[in-house]
């Protein structure tokens, strides 16, 4: 659970939002010359990172309004709130070490602790 | 492996004050090369192993897993065993599954709890009720046993829930798998470890898949923290990271991560005899043999990898199980966690070749993957040693999301995912 700074009501419960899924999609245009591979890549394919993470929000039980929100997946750190419309901000995060690596605060997973805290990332 | 477990040894043990016990599986080194490596040590990989060295004759192979074996999803879902889905393909696979599942106890000769107690699906309204009554015909031309109840008869199979008419959502009626039921998670990883050790199979722990090495696009071995290994073949069984996986040979993959969160409530007396799911008030719920509640429901809305969730969601969890369970107003919860499922678009699994040659992708099980254990790893292992799919396999391809061949099991999957 985390609080989300929306852009027009400031910081708000989580369970206020609803999770539009992946940012920065654009359908892609000359969609009437697509073979299907093209719309699969469209309709489903997803990047489904672990770490930095940009993804669409809605004020569902708010503004009702929809923005964007830089997120790092493997802590849940929200590292920026944007305007739909505006460029992914160039924020920095702390990455995974090796590519499925728990950060050491912020993971939730106690059981596989590959980056152990004070380690050099 | 250790001798063989049965009531003789047992007491030959307990004379011996039970010190000639020994591990169940070794501790082996990683060695530079086999013939398949197995990325992940979850219930779902370790079957795939097993069935590789038992069926195929593959004993030179590892399971790789980045934390400890069962440590993730296995040791995360709530046991729920059942195969009533809607579709011939998820009907296939889940009641191989099934099957399986009867014998695997003496298979691995490893008490896995296996309770066929039955599995009630529960209907509030008459949209969902036609629904129901149509996967249970469905069902039955599958040779899955299915049956309608009506609600007297839901509340005499399982007398705490309550058919009250004046509920918001009153039960009117359900559906109900006989066959279906709960295990024990922890012993199904063991055993499964134990009888693939058995075999030849190395099972190591702690060792992360750092990148995965191919030559003009054939797999050829893999980096991982413990050292590099070459091997022609690759089986990806990474539940929540198999994204990652894939993207080290760039396989782009339509599966999305998310948290699931479930609990446990403080030990009850028998109480809940069969497993209750309910869609329209979104809860699922079982008693353990220690006399817990073992209550789970949705994803979190969110692609995450924190192994958390969020307050809201079992709040509504909680919410939906006094509205059908009224009497467990005062119960205590005692544990939460979160375990990272990989959703498919259309609530199917994907146990599949890539264009990689030598990779081969088994994930998407989403929400309901513990079912389907013993069958995904028979299935999956049959397609990693003859490199095509068997028919029951063949459905759950990757490609199905270019030809558009889905199997949607979205709302024929008994919960919403």
């Amino acid at each position: 659970m985390f609080v989300i700074d929306c852009p027009w009501c400031g910081e708000r419960d989580m369970s206020e939002f609803s999770c539009g899924g992946e940012a920065h999609i654009a359908r892609p245009e000359g969609s009437e010359q697509m073979n299907d591979e093209e719309w699969a890549q469209f309709v489903f394919i997803r990047k489904n990172s672990k770490g930095r993470y940009a993804e669409r929000w809605n004020h569902a039980a708010g503004c009702r309004r929809w923005f964007n929100l830089l997120r790092n997946t493997a802590t849940d750190q929200i590292l920026a709130v944007y305007k739909m419309g505006d460029a992914e901000p160039n924020v920095s995060t702390e990455e995974p070490v090796t590519p499925s690596g728990e950060a050491p605060i912020g993971s939730g997973n106690d059981a596989v602790k590959l980056m152990k805290p004070g380690e050099a990332l | 492996m250790s001798s063989k477990y049965n009531v003789f040894n047992l007491i030959r043990q307990g004379l011996q004050g039970h010190t000639g016990w020994q591990a169940q599986w070794r501790e082996p080194e990683l060695k530079s090369t086999y013939d398949a490596v197995i990325i992940g040590g979850g219930a779902h990989g370790l079957a795939t192993a097993y069935y590789l060295a038992k069926n195929h004759g593959m004993t030179n192979i590892a399971v790789l897993e980045k934390g400890w074996i069962g440590g993730g999803n296995s040791g995360r879902n709530t046991t729920i065993i059942r195969s009533n889905y809607l579709y011939d393909a998820s009907a296939a696979i889940y009641n191989h599954a099934l099957k399986l599942w009867t014998t695997l106890g003496r298979d691995l000769n490893y008490n896995i709890m296996m309770s066929h107690r039955g599995v009630l699906n529960l209907a509030h309204d008459e949209g969902e009720a036609r629904t129901l009554k149509r996967r249970v015909e469905a069902n039955r031309l599958n040779g899955v046993d299915s049956e309608w109840l009506d609600a007297k008869q839901v509340k005499e199979f399982c007398p705490p829930i309550s058919i009250d008419e004046d509920m918001r959502y009153p039960v009117i009626g359900g559906t109900l798998q006989r066959s279906g039921g709960v295990n024990r998670h922890d012993a199904v990883v063991w055993g499964l470890a134990r009888a693939a050790d058995a075999l030849g199979v190395d099972i190591i722990q702690q060792c992360e898949v750092t990148s995965i090495r191919t030559d003009a696009g054939e797999v050829t071995g893999l980096e991982t923290t413990k050292g590099s290994v070459k091997t022609p073949k690759i089986g990806s069984v990474a539940a929540g990271h198999s994204t990652i996986i894939a993207d080290m040979v760039d396989v782009p993959l339509p599966i999305e991560s998310h948290p699931l969160q479930a609990l446990v409530s403080e030990p009850l007396k028998p109480l809940i005899p069969c497993v209750v799911m309910s869609n329209a008030v979104h809860v699922y719920v079982s008693q353990s043999d220690k006399g817990e509640l073992v209550i789970g429901a949705g994803i979190d809305p969110y692609v995450s990898y924190t192994q958390r969730g969020s307050f809201d969601i079992i709040e509504h969890q909680m919410a939906s199980l006094m509205e059908l369970f009224p009497i467990f107003s005062r119960l205590r919860m005692m544990r939460q966690w979160g375990g990272i499922v990989d959703v498919s678009p259309d609530a199917s699994p994907i146990i599949s070749k890539t264009k990689v040659k030598g990779f081969y992708i088994n994930a998407g099980w989403g929400t309901g993957g513990w079912k389907a254990t013993p069958g995904s790893g028979h299935v999956f292992a049959d397609l990693v040693a003859n490199d095509t799919p068997n028919a029951i396999a063949a459905p759950f391809s990757l490609e199905r999301f270019v030809t558009g061949d889905l199997v949607a099991e979205h709302g024929a999957a008994a919960v919403a995912h």
